[in-house]
């Protein structure tokens, strides 16, 4: 399988603009961030969330608590993959127990992998509520899930994939869709 | 790297670095969800397992069952001595009515070396090798290695003594193995009668000397020591063992300050390791034990966790 | 009745021939061995391109008839050796009862004459039930055709026994075959002892288990003056003093086996039961050393140590497993691809090993073809190629670890008493 770049949906700037919103909207709804704590979605959830936070701490003067969630343990699909995802560690430093909890990732697509963070989180505590932050909602779920705050909605084809590139790990920042070409 | 496309684990002798590495690494998190209140994840729901176990041991089936368990997956204990295996069933056919009951991997001790090879060979089911006569101990070697590195940082290069009865010792193999992968300098020390023939091919020096052997290293693992060498003639007592080779606090002093203590345990006191030195803070003991359950669970997940019909000899 | 075999190259080492001859066969006999022999009216054999030697001989099978014929009988034996270029083979007398008697003899050697395809010729135990307490009744079995004295399968533990075994069978001037094993330095193992063991973590067999064994014999051959045979000798141990002893006069002969020749200790490490056989299979020092003492003389013969088990006896673990290895049906082409074709052995080096040389361990009249002989006759194709597959043998004895090898010169046809038993694949 290979992938061809189709268009380009969020470029750096506007990346900064929606997560600053998103920064905003999570302060609004909360009215307030001193109960707030972030937990990103490995991998690209992770730099998200600190970002999110550092946006909080300019607008609000507060370091929300950050986190990083590995899921691969709760994922639904193991006995199906093919090629087992390597496990990483969950990095989450603090008691969420009745924390109002903001779990960041970057696209939401079937509703999966945020299943599997929800069954991950309770393993860990019992949060006051789990709200979901994500860059980019692209449609097709197969699980009863809403995102709360989304920066940018992207109806898509299965044909297509969205890829999101941060600074951190990618070296640039960007949202693109990406085409699935035969080879 | 991927250890799915394995189907067996028998021993590190023919496991590769990477292979080593990617255990070790996944064991990491492993050890996370251990350290929580809610030890378990549902990696292995619906995988089943059985641990067959021909010869004695608490914590290496334990270890196995609790890792399994953590992952979610259903783990049984065939009880060897009360099975049909004392009516004189043949060890194919127990190794069939296993498979047609739909485990997906055995974990199989076995007093007599190669019979997990055997096992593998004759079924569809992994198997892994919870020690096999005096061939190899693999899971032992990993959390060894493990233990060592969670302390020390890193593998590479370490001098690691390993003191005792080197001949029948499954442990002394597979860490041999697996250490002299990662370049350490691997030191066995025992006396002559329990040291196995050109030894030294394996790329380790041999000692008679405790003494000589310990000096400078970063780990000391001590070997137990059975009774029932003592009784076929290859050492004539325990005391006197304990005179040549018990490892005690006052001889560290010839290691380097930070050295550290493994025994796989059971622990003799006063015959190959001292109770002051068993106690201590540089004995290791309790954390190799705990650092097991993790290191199994790596392995189990890594194995098990991929689809099914990936599984091919 | 007659039977030419027209234009082989004849090997004959006992009477130094080695050309294309044609071989006439009367009667059951050889009668002539000539260029250009030709007749209307006889069956004649085109042996163009075959080696066709004086009839192999095995002097050490393991039959197990009676008593384990769920390994072996007598028919499934003589089939796999005829199938195996083998016109004599010695039946070992570790058998249930063990052939410490003249009524166990005469049963093999008459159920043999019915039933057997090649030549039996029994051998009788050196102690009653093997146990090394008591001499055998050596008169009464070779009175029943016993060619030999042996309690292969265990050593002889008692020197004074093993003494008074020599001297008694001097008489009957029958050699005594030694299973050379200290039993205390051996316990337990179930490879040689060495590196390998080492990394298998197998409990390994030292050679000095052997050739304390072989020196004590040899020490003892050469108190009585008596003939000592040294069975499956396996080390460069073992060699040392059988050459020694041979140059010193001592009545001293051995035999080696095919497996020791060519396999080693490493390929045990895949924990096939099919590579465990006593004694075990050795380093490849042992192998070199073996094979100079083919090449100088010290080995008198090659023997196959055929020990055939049923499945059951070889599918478990390891160091439950049976000793033995399945080994007629292969020896030759063993041999001759792994020694021959390799230029280790000459073709005519190898013959007499198979041939002239047993005979002469045993004192028996049987490897060549001189004129007026009993017509044992056996054809090598030193082209054809066949990958070993158990399931094709003739013996019960699957237990080969030379499975799935290729291997080139097979036997192609096997005459006994001038009768053509087997012939390209086939025992008639």
């Amino acid at each position: 399988m290979q992938l061809r770049e189709k268009n380009a949906i969020m470029d750096e700037m506007a990346m900064k603009r929606a997560l600053t919103r998103i920064a905003h909207e999570i302060i609004e709804r909360n009215k307030g961030v001193e109960n707030v704590a972030l937990v990103g979605i490995r991998r690209r959830g992770g730099p998200l969330a600190q970002r999110l936070a550092a946006r909080i701490e300019e607008i609000e003067g507060i370091k929300v608590p950050v986190g990083i969630l590995d899921i691969t343990l709760y994922r639904d699909d193991l006995t199906t993959l093919s090629s087992q995802p390597l496990v990483h560690r969950t990095e989450v430093n603090f008691d969420i127990n009745g924390k109002d909890l903001v779990l960041v990732d970057d696209v939401l697509y079937t509703g999966r992998t945020v299943r599997a963070a929800m069954d991950a989180l309770i393993d860990l505590g019992r949060p006051r509520c789990i709200q979901l932050a994500v860059l980019v909602d692209r449609g097709h779920r197969e699980l009863p899930v809403k995102a709360d705050y989304i920066g940018k909605n992207v109806p898509s084809s299965k044909q297509e994939n969205i890829a999101v590139y941060v600074q951190e790990l990618d070296g640039k920042d960007g949202v693109v869709i990406q085409e699935i070409v035969d080879s | 790297m991927k250890l799915e496309q394995r189907k067996d684990l028998l021993g590190l002798r023919d496991m590769s670095r990477k292979e080593i590495e990617l255990i070790l690494d996944t064991a990491i998190p492993m050890k996370d969800v251990i350290s929580r209140d809610i030890k378990k994840v549902p990696a292995l729901r619906g995988k089943a397992m059985v641990t067959v176990f021909y010869e004695n041991s608490t914590r290496t089936r334990t270890s196995f069952e609790l890792a399994g368990k953590y992952l979610s997956a259903d783990t049984v204990n065939l009880a060897v001595s009360t099975s049909s295996v004392q009516k004189g069933e043949s060890l194919r056919d127990t190794i069939k009515t296993m498979e047609v009951m739909g485990f997906d991997l055995m974990v199989i001790r076995h007093a007599m070396s190669g019979t997990p090879h055997y096992v593998a060979k004759n079924t569809k089911m992994r198997v892994i090798n919870a020690g096999d006569g005096t061939n190899e101990h693999p899971t032992q070697a990993l959390l060894d290695m493990y233990t060592i590195k969670e302390k020390k940082g890193t593998l590479e290069n370490l001098k690691v003594a390993i003191v005792g009865d080197i001949l029948h010792s499954r442990v002394a193999r597979s860490n041999i193995y697996g250490l002299k992968k990662f370049g350490c300098e691997v030191r066995v020390v025992g006396p002559t009668t329990l040291m196995p023939p050109e030894i030294e091919k394996l790329g380790v020096k041999s000692y008679f000397s405790l003494e000589e052997a310990i000096n400078g290293v970063d780990v000391i693992n001590v070997l137990r020591v059975q009774r029932e060498r003592q009784q076929s003639g290859l050492f004539p007592s325990l005391d006197e063992y304990a005179r040549l080779y018990m490892v005690n606090t006052k001889m560290l002093s010839k290691a380097k300050d930070d050295v550290l203590i493994l025994h796989p345990g059971p622990v003799n006191r006063g015959v190959e390791i001292s109770s002051e030195l068993a106690d201590s803070s540089q004995a290791l003991i309790n954390e190799q034990v705990s650092n097991g359950v993790a290191v199994r669970m790596a392995l189990l997940f890594l194995m098990m966790g991929g689809a099914r019909d990936e599984i091919n000899n | 009745m007659r039977l030419i075999i027209k234009g082989g190259r004849v090997i004959d080492p006992a009477n130094n021939i080695d050309e294309l001859l044609d071989i006439l066969i009367a009667d059951g006999k050889i009668a002539a061995v000539e260029a250009g022999i030709s007749e209307v009216n006889t069956e004649t054999i085109d042996a163009r391109n075959k080696i066709v030697c004086p009839g192999f001989i095995d002097m050490h099978v393991h039959l197990r008839e009676p008593g384990f014929e769920y390994k072996e009988d007598i028919v499934s034996g003589t089939k796999a050796a005829a199938a195996g270029g083998f016109t004599t083979i010695c039946a070992m007398p570790n058998t249930d009862p063990p052939v410490d008697n003249f009524v166990t003899a005469s049963y093999i050697v008459d159920r043999a004459k019915i039933l057997g395809v090649v030549n039996v010729l029994p051998i009788g135990t050196i102690t009653k039930k093997q146990a090394g307490s008591e001499l055998s009744a050596i008169a009464e079995l070779v009175d029943a055709g016993c060619v030999a004295v042996s309690d292969d399968g265990k050593p002889v533990v008692r020197a004074d026994i093993m003494r008074n075994a020599l001297e008694y069978a001097k008489m009957f001037s029958i050699p005594v075959l030694s299973h050379c094993e200290d039993i205390d330095l051996a316990k337990g193992g179930l490879m040689h002892e060495g590196y390998f063991s080492t990394i298998y973590g197998l409990k390994g067999i030292p050679t000095a288990a052997e050739e304390l064994m072989a020196a004590r014999d040899i020490i003892l051959a050469e108190l009585t003056g008596a003939h000592i045979h040294i069975c499956h000798a396996s080390t460069k141990g073992s060699m040392d003093l059988v050459r020694n002893a041979k140059a010193r006069g001592i009545n001293v002969t051995c035999e080696v086996t095919p497996h020791h020749l060519t396999l080693s200790d490493e390929i045990v490490g895949s924990y096939d039961t099919f590579t465990k056989v006593n004694p075990p299979l050795r380093s490849s020092e042992h192998i070199s050393a073996l094979r100079a003492a083919l090449q100088d003389g010290t080995v008198d013969c090659i023997a196959t140590d055929h020990a055939p088990h049923n499945f059951e006896s070889k599918d478990c673990e390891y160091e439950l497993a049976s000793f033995g290895i399945s080994g007629l049906e292969t020896a030759i082409a063993v041999v001759m691809d792994k020694l021959v074709n390799t230029g280790v052995l000459k073709i005519n080096e190898m013959v007499g090993l198979f041939t002239v040389g047993p005979a002469k361990v045993l004192g028996i009249d049987k490897g060549s073809l001189t004129l007026g002989k009993i017509a044992d006759i056996s054809i090598i194709d030193p082209e054809a190629r066949k990958v070993v597959n158990p399931n094709d043998f003739y013996s019960k004895g699957k237990n080969t670890p030379y499975k799935n090898m290729e291997l080139k010169a097979w036997p192609w046809m096997t005459i006994v008493n001038g009768q053509v038993v087997y012939r390209e694949g086939k025992v008639i």
